[in-house]
């Protein structure tokens, strides 16, 4: 049975609907994210899970339950605010200890259950400070120590690594994976950062509009996306127009203005003559020389338009003969080597026949 | 930390005026009134001469208000009634306006300001005749001249200074601090007496200090809405000056209220200090 049920929940504020018309589920144990641009609905869905905001339609249900007439001190839920929502006329310890007491638990199992949880987060010398004297990652620490202490069913956390510099943002989602790993509770986490979903969850839902666009594992989002919104959102991808000319169970045939023949891999429910375009992640598309070998089905020459050095790899735009420019990667595994074209030298674009997805429309 | 002479100029230059006003009619008049209440009373008010003019006459320094004072069991006892009304006043005050002031400070942005308006509005019309218009409100009703009626005087003009500042500190409050103590279990009361109070005791303090001492002073209020027994430590100190002229014992008793009140301000922030480190 899944921990969590979202079915058909709908918000609206006026004339607008926040959320529209959700239904997802969370299993037990999982690392689930929401993930979307501002306004998208994924806070105000949050709000509802949590107890703050209540549906006008639809049902959450935890562990079997309806939650529609249980107010958000009942559930037994917690979130991590994106602020952290701490106490300030409390010390760390007294944070911690906060739904212990309101729980109504002996001040011995307070005691010990406190110190045990700001271990956990590497805060044991912490307890006696008040959080002003906090640095923002042992803040967002004891809210986390403070959400986590009496073992809540669900926790939801809204984005709260925001407020977080990038450096230690990401060691912050390293010590998340592992916690969550470690304590075995189901985390339902709000963010609008693509790399952070999908470096730490199980499963997204990329929503957008009050809408679920795709609910899928990390790998099949980025992989194989379902729409435009959701190729565009999950990392980069250039986007070729081209009308469907032939449908076949081993692959399409595409026909690009002023490209030619594009080979792409199969599509179920896609047929001859619909127009859309073949999404391709920059990584899939080979730069090579005008002269070289025709190793790939797919080529194309271009020109070089720009490029951008970033370490570890070059991107590189390239405008292609019918004036769409689509961007390669290039691994920059020569030390010392930042280009291996120069702006305005022609090029070769290449990728293999299986690669990229038609998404029609 | 050493400034350079241009901003030690201007820091000088901006702190003069207020540094000049308070020595020259604060501190000034306070050596005076010392000084004042170990005088004898002139004839007809003001301060003996410091050297007799005639034999017999009453000239130089004498201890004797501080006798008086000390002597009498009277004076401790209208001392004490003032405190007891001040904290009383104090407390109703303080029931009265933390509901009004988290009335205020939860409403929507747009309302707050007009509300608050509305609690300093009294201030436009006379001190007096507001208290005169409860003379009009509570004589059909017989409470008249009674200690009720001072407390309802007292409250009534000292419940702004009450609200402004609880106001002021609980509408500064992040709202995610409720969410956050719900979230983890808290219902009303409990967010209530854990989260809300606890922080808006700057508040309390702040509008208690500004109800508390005014009243000890207050004599207008007594002496229209109460009666002869309801007299309060002010009354007694106006009635010295402007009574019996006897300029020394009235600088006596302000001088020993100001002790007093500094005895209570001290020992109130003595037990918060002590409270907020057992916390």
């Amino acid at each position: 049975m899944p921990l969590l049920e979202i079915r058909n929940v709908t918000r609206r504020f006026g004339p607008l609907t926040a959320v529209d018309g959700v239904s997802l589920s969370v299993e037990p144990g999982e690392f689930f994210t929401l993930l979307g641009p501002s306004g998208c609905g994924k806070t105000t869905l949050l709000r509802m899970i949590a107890g703050f905001d209540l549906p006008d339609a639809g049902q959450i249900v935890l562990d079997g339950r309806d939650m529609a007439d249980t107010p958000p001190e009942k559930r037994p839920i917690h979130t991590v605010f994106q602020s952290y929502a701490l106490f300030p006329h409390m010390t760390v310890a007294q944070n911690v200890a906060f739904p212990l007491k309101m729980a109504g638990k002996p001040a011995g199992e307070i005691g010990a259950a406190v110190r045990d949880v700001l271990t956990q987060v590497h805060l044991e010398a912490k307890g006696d400070a008040l959080p002003h004297e906090l640095s923002g990652g042992q803040k967002q620490r004891v809210a986390l120590a403070r959400s986590l202490v009496n073992r809540p069913r669900l926790l939801l956390l809204d984005e709260p690594l925001g407020a977080l510099d990038l450096k230690l943002r990401e060691e912050m989602q390293i010590e998340l994976i592992g916690l969550q790993r470690d304590i075995g509770i189901t985390f339902v986490f709000v963010t609008h950062s693509q790399p952070e979903a999908l470096a730490l969850s199980h499963r997204i839902a990329v929503m957008n509009a009050g809408r679920v666009e795709q609910l899928d594992e990390p790998s099949k989002l980025y992989g194989f996306p379902r729409n435009r919104f959701v190729a565009d959102f999950i990392g980069k991808c250039n986007m070729i127009e081209a009308t469907v000319t032939e449908a076949a169970p081993q692959g399409l045939r595409l026909a690009a203005k002023g490209l030619g023949e594009i080979a792409a891999p199969p599509a179920e429910g896609v047929r001859a003559g619909q127009v859309g375009v073949l999404a391709i992640r920059p990584e899939q598309v080979r730069i090579q020389g005008p002269d070289a070998p025709h190793e790939l089905k797919n080529h194309f020459n271009g020109t070089v338009h720009d490029f951008l050095y970033v370490g570890e790899v070059t991107t590189y735009v390239v405008e292609l003969g019918n004036g769409a420019r689509v961007e390669a990667l290039l691994a920059n595994s020569a030390p010392g080597r930042a280009r291996f074209f120069e702006i305005g030298e022609p090029v070769k674009v290449a990728w293999r026949h299986d690669a990229g997805v038609f998404l029609p429309g | 930390m050493a400034a350079p002479g241009g901003e030690r100029l201007t820091r000088w230059l901006v702190t003069a005026p207020p540094f000049a006003f308070l020595v020259l009619f604060f501190l000034v008049p306070a050596i005076i009134m010392v000084i004042a209440s170990f005088r004898f009373p002139g004839e007809f008010g003001g301060l003996a001469p410091l050297v007799a003019r005639q034999p017999g006459e009453e000239a130089g320094f004498t201890a004797e208000n501080y006798a008086i004072f000390f002597g009498d069991w009277i004076y401790a006892q209208i001392f004490a009634k003032s405190f007891a009304v001040a904290t009383l006043t104090t407390l109703v005050c303080l029931l009265m306006a933390y509901p009004l002031a988290l009335l205020i400070a939860r409403s929507p942005k747009r309302h707050r300001d007009l509300m608050v308006l509305l609690c300093v509005l009294p201030f436009a019309s006379n001190f007096l005749v507001r208290v005169y218009a409860w003379m009009i409100m509570l004589g059909p009703f017989d409470l008249l001249f009674s200690q009720f009626a001072v407390l309802c005087g007292l409250v009534y003009v000292h419940l702004p200074f009450m609200v402004l500042p609880l106001y002021t500190n609980l509408e500064k409050h992040d709202p995610a601090l409720l969410d956050a103590a719900q979230d983890l279990g808290a219902g009303g009361w409990q967010r209530f007496w854990r989260v809300t109070f606890p922080l808006s005791l700057p508040g309390v303090f702040a509008g208690s200090a500004l109800v508390f001492i005014p009243v000890l002073g207050m004599f207008a209020i007594p002496e229209i809405l109460g009666g002869i027994g309801d007299w309060l430590v002010g009354n007694m100190i106006k009635e010295a000056f402007l009574g019996v002229r006897d300029w020394p014992f009235g600088s006596m008793l302000s001088l020993m209220l100001t002790v007093a009140v500094l005895a209570v301000a001290g020992l109130a922030a003595f037990l918060a200090g002590k409270g907020l480190a057992r916390a």
